[in-house]
């Protein structure tokens, strides 16, 4: 690989998650943002190809903006999730109604399994993945940042893991890196940060580590100017994704001079 | 005849197709999907599929979510 043109990542290090191919590694989720158009705009800034959808029931005597109109299908991968929903009955039932929307395959499966937290319900969301998976969908599955379940998920074929950094919307960033370390370094799937990342840096470490994406919605919705927000994020993914193509220096314990230490001018 | 649509119970014409609903609620056929009676009905079956008294209909579409 040669050197890339800035805010750039190589043509062939693109992100392969099952069947779906994405040129951008960061993800970002569509909710929150004060109008259409900022969403619209900051959207387009952070330079997403997938993006997280939500499916609800149309507001019969309400104002429906339909999002395809802000968000164009054209332009972006939509990929459906299940936020909202508690057990692995609503998810199912919820990813197949989706799917008839838009022949929608890829989805987002989250079982919510707390209201304070949104912690996952890990034991609902492998029966929820069980189902779905036989019936076709490519699942990719928001968890714990627990190692076990991670393997788990990958075992019975979810071709995504989406271990939290921290929980959605709480902007803490990475709380446990060594259990998402252990995940990038046991996954033979694409590991996928998601929920709890604040700000750039978040996303470099993530990056860094090794992850092979990130997916965030409030710390772009709810940062002080979503749009410049959201090209820091882009930045932010390439400059950790570089990084962990480069490959880090050793760290060591004690100084090494960066000047040469022989021929000094008093020797 | 009386649909519950979305939790709400609402008065239509007495003889309706699925269609023939979303297009009075204003939606856009392609970008929904419709739930009868807790079974999914494929677009493809909007036109020729009859609405009954009393039916539950669920008719959703996607929003801004994270």
């Amino acid at each position: 690989m040669g050197v890339t043109a800035l805010n750039t990542l190589p043509d062939d290090d693109t992100l392969n998650i099952g069947s779906y191919r994405f040129s951008s590694r960061l993800m970002v989720g569509t909710g929150k943002y004060a109008t259409a158009q900022i969403a619209k705009d900051a959207i387009k800034a952070s330079g997403a190809d997938l993006i997280t959808v939500a499916l609800r029931r149309r507001e019969l005597n309400g104002n429906n903006e339909s999002i395809t109109k802000v968000l164009s299908p054209e332009n972006y991968t939509y990929l459906p999730n299940t936020a909202g929903c508690y057990n692995a009955e609503e998810s199912i039932r919820t990813l197949r109604l989706a799917r008839e929307i838009g022949g929608y395959n890829l989805v987002k499966l989250e079982v919510i399994g707390d209201k304070t937290f949104l912690y996952p319900d890990v034991i609902e969301t492998v029966k929820a993945a069980e189902v779905l998976i036989n019936d076709g969908f490519e699942v990719m599955a928001y968890s714990n940042e627990d190692p076990i379940i991670a393997a788990r998920l990958e075992e019975i074929g979810c071709v995504a893991v989406m271990p939290i950094a921290a929980p959605i919307g709480s902007g803490l960033g990475i709380q446990n890196k060594n259990a998402i370390r252990i995940i990038i370094e046991q996954a033979n799937i694409p590991v996928i940060v998601d929920a709890g990342i604040g700000t750039p840096s978040d996303v470099a470490i993530a990056m860094e580590m090794g992850c092979d994406g990130v997916l965030l919605n409030t710390a772009i919705a709810e940062s002080g100017n979503p749009v410049i927000m959201a090209e820091a994020m882009k930045l932010a993914t390439i400059a950790g994704r570089k990084a962990f193509l480069a490959g880090r220096m050793a760290t060591r314990a004690v100084a090494s001079a960066s000047s040469p230490e022989k021929n000094l001018v008093a020797s | 005849m009386q649909l519950t649509i979305n939790g709400h119970s609402k008065h239509f014409a007495d003889s309706m197709t699925i269609e023939d609903m979303v297009k009075e609620v204003g939606a856009d056929v392609t970008q929904i999907a419709v739930e009868q009676n807790r079974v999914i009905i494929p677009r493809s079956q909007f036109a020729a599929t009859q609405l009954r008294d009393g039916d539950t209909i669920e008719l959703v579409e996607f929003v801004g979510g994270g």
